[in-house]
């Protein structure tokens, strides 16, 4: 019966993914002629260059937010948990912050520094959120969301002061980039993301069914034969590199990983073994069709994703708050 | 294959943090078929002594023997299939279904990367039926009250089919036909399945039912027998330091109870 639902879900979800690439690529300032892709030089610049990297890195980093959001509000057991609201997000963009202002190309190792820093900054935010809000074996749910707002305010106060002492030109980008945008040109760093955040979802993937039964109960899973603590610390690592990778590439983008585990959880139930697959392929659809109405609501500009993902998740947030205090206290 | 000896705990011992020992020399024996009931005041190291068999709490000394074998060196997954462990309470705020919750027992006995069977969905339906619930199968356990809730926690760990259960005060949510739902199931799956179970408690008719009593104050045994060697006045008031406690048998059962008057109220 499980088996039947994840089979349907992963086809419905996958079609909805499908159209949302189609709408992706074809909406934008310019029109292309699908005829002329492969004929016309201009038209297969813009399109192989421009468009299909844009909707493929809003692919990439829509799915990468979407299922980080799924497997921490599991761990954690709050469904008001993403990247963004614990602050995971927020260290990984001061961590970015520092790296642009000391050069956007820097290298470590052959690591770009903006990639390490990012990584570094949001690691250090997961670790102090969860150190913070636990009080001997519990997770307090109000106490781990409260400290996410600390450290995003800390963060947000740490990026302020960057962008104070830096010079105009850094400042401006680190503005422009915090926000989150998918601008990118060529395939190739998306080609080069992939290389880190495919195993990371395998992974998260993979602890799915711990995932499940820690959702229930940490003591439950224990007993039924889950190590709890590798397992926490296994998925965390893993969500700081995921959220390493794609705010060092788009920004802080935020609520996907909190609107979209909640909506396939709403269309296909709780079971995580669904909700983490589910989420990598609407988180998908959902971030690709955010920047497609990101390019075209507007007519003289375009706005950032982040703003439109933010107008759209802070009240869904705000939903899910006044929904949670119906049946359990915070 | 040897007989499976079930559960020796020796010489336990327990400390939270920098404080006095919560459980002190504590030895229990459960064999295959046999029913332990562990009664105490609050804080007197009960759950604490439960959490230590279920290998939720590593014991700072002493040892955990399931089958002959240290708790510790069995692979998590089989012991999971040895012992089912039922909580006061679950912590979950997921509106999981019932059903899958209680399928969430079978996942010991499941291959990995293969969702529950349609023989893993019987069993849970099995479970669902002997703890009186089945008619909860597919209500999100997070609209249940506290006793519905308990047995569903109930259903879920003997989805689990374990050789012995563990239950941490299974009937402070349940109404009076529960509870007696509660001893019949018991009895009745050791009937036919030889279970055993350990069971922490605060109600002594429950614990009359079960073949022996293990009695725990501050942490240490103070008395150990059949329901009718230790349910007397004389060790019922040392384990609950209370001299107004009354015990009475009535036919084949004791009623305990505290004289409000006596104690000056």
């Amino acid at each position: 019966m499980t088996g039947a639902r994840f089979a349907k879900a992963m086809a419905i979800l996958t079609l909805i993914l499908i159209a949302a690439i189609g709408i992706g690529v074809s909406v934008g300032s310019q029109r292309i002629e699908p005829a002329l892709i492969f004929s016309d030089p201009f038209s297969s610049t813009l399109f192989f260059r421009l468009r299909l990297p844009r909707v493929l890195l809003g692919l990439v980093i829509g799915a990468s937010l979407a299922v980080t959001g799924g497997a921490l509000q599991a761990l954690f057991r709050n469904p008001l948990a993403d990247p963004y609201t614990l602050g995971v997000s927020g260290g990984g963009a001061l961590g970015a912050s520092i790296a642009i202002a000391l050069g956007w190309s820097a290298r470590v190792g052959g690591v770009p520094l903006i990639f390490a820093a990012s990584f570094a900054g949001a690691m250090v935010a997961v670790t102090f959120v969860r150190t913070i809000a636990r009080a001997g074996a519990v997770v307090l749910p109000g106490a781990l969301l409260l400290s996410g707002v600390a450290v995003n305010l800390i963060a947000a106060a740490g990026v302020l002061t960057i962008e104070y002492l830096t010079d105009p030109t850094s400042a401006l980008r680190i503005l422009r980039w915090l926000i989150g945008s998918l601008d990118v040109v060529g395939l190739a760093p998306v080609g080069r993301m992939m290389w880190v955040l495919a195993p990371a979802w395998l992974v998260l993937l993979f602890f799915s069914r711990q995932l499940n039964l820690i959702a229930i109960d940490d003591d439950t899973a224990t007993t039924l034969g889950v190590d709890v603590r590798r397992c926490e610390g296994i998925v965390h690592a893993m969500c700081a590199l995921i959220v390493g990778v794609t705010v060092s590439a788009g920004g802080a983008i935020g609520f996907v990983g909190l609107i979209v585990p909640h909506a396939v959880r709403m269309m296909f139930g709780e079971d995580l073994r669904i909700v983490l697959p589910g989420s990598l392929l609407l988180g998908a659809a959902f971030l690709i069709l955010a920047d497609a109405l990101a390019r075209t609501v507007l007519s003289s500009a375009e706005l950032p994703v982040g703003a439109v993902t933010g107008l759209l998740g802070g009240p869904v947030f705000l939903w899910l708050l006044r929904r949670r205090q119906q049946f359990a206290a915070m | 294959m040897t007989t499976y000896s079930g559960f020796e705990a020796r010489n336990l011992a327990y400390v939270y943090g920098n404080g006095p020992l919560a459980v002190d020399d504590v030895s229990l024996n459960a064999a295959p078929g046999s029913m332990t009931a562990v009664i105490g005041s609050n804080g007197s190291g009960k759950s604490t002594l439960i959490r230590m068999l279920a290998g939720l709490l590593k014991p700072r000394s002493g040892s955990i023997l399931l089958g002959g074998i240290s708790l510790d060196e069995w692979e998590p997954r089989l012991r999971a299939r040895e012992i089912a462990y039922v909580p006061q309470s679950t912590a979950t705020v997921f509106p999981f279904p019932v059903i899958d919750l209680v399928l969430s027992g079978r996942s010991p006995h499941a291959v990995r990367f293969r969702f529950e069977s349609r023989h893993d969905v019987e069993k849970a339906r099995e479970a669902l039926e002997l703890a009186g619930a089945l008619h909860l199968a597919a209500r999100p356990f997070t609209s249940l009250s506290g006793g519905e809730r308990q047995m569903v926690i109930l259903a879920r760990a003997l989805a689990q089919e374990p050789r012995t259960l563990l239950l941490d005060e299974p009937s402070s949510s349940l109404d009076l036909k529960h509870r007696a739902a509660l001893i019949r199931t018991l009895t009745q799956l050791r009937q036919s399945r030889n279970l055993s179970a350990i069971m922490v408690t605060h109600d002594i008719q429950l614990a009359c039912a079960f073949d022996r009593i293990v009695a725990l104050r501050c942490g240490q045994v103070v008395a150990s027998g059949t329901p009718d060697e230790v349910l007397n006045d004389r060790l019922l008031r040392d384990i609950y330091s209370d001299p107004n406690v009354r015990a009475q048998r009535i036919g084949d059962q004791t009623l305990v109870w505290v004289d409000l008057q006596g104690s000056g109220l």
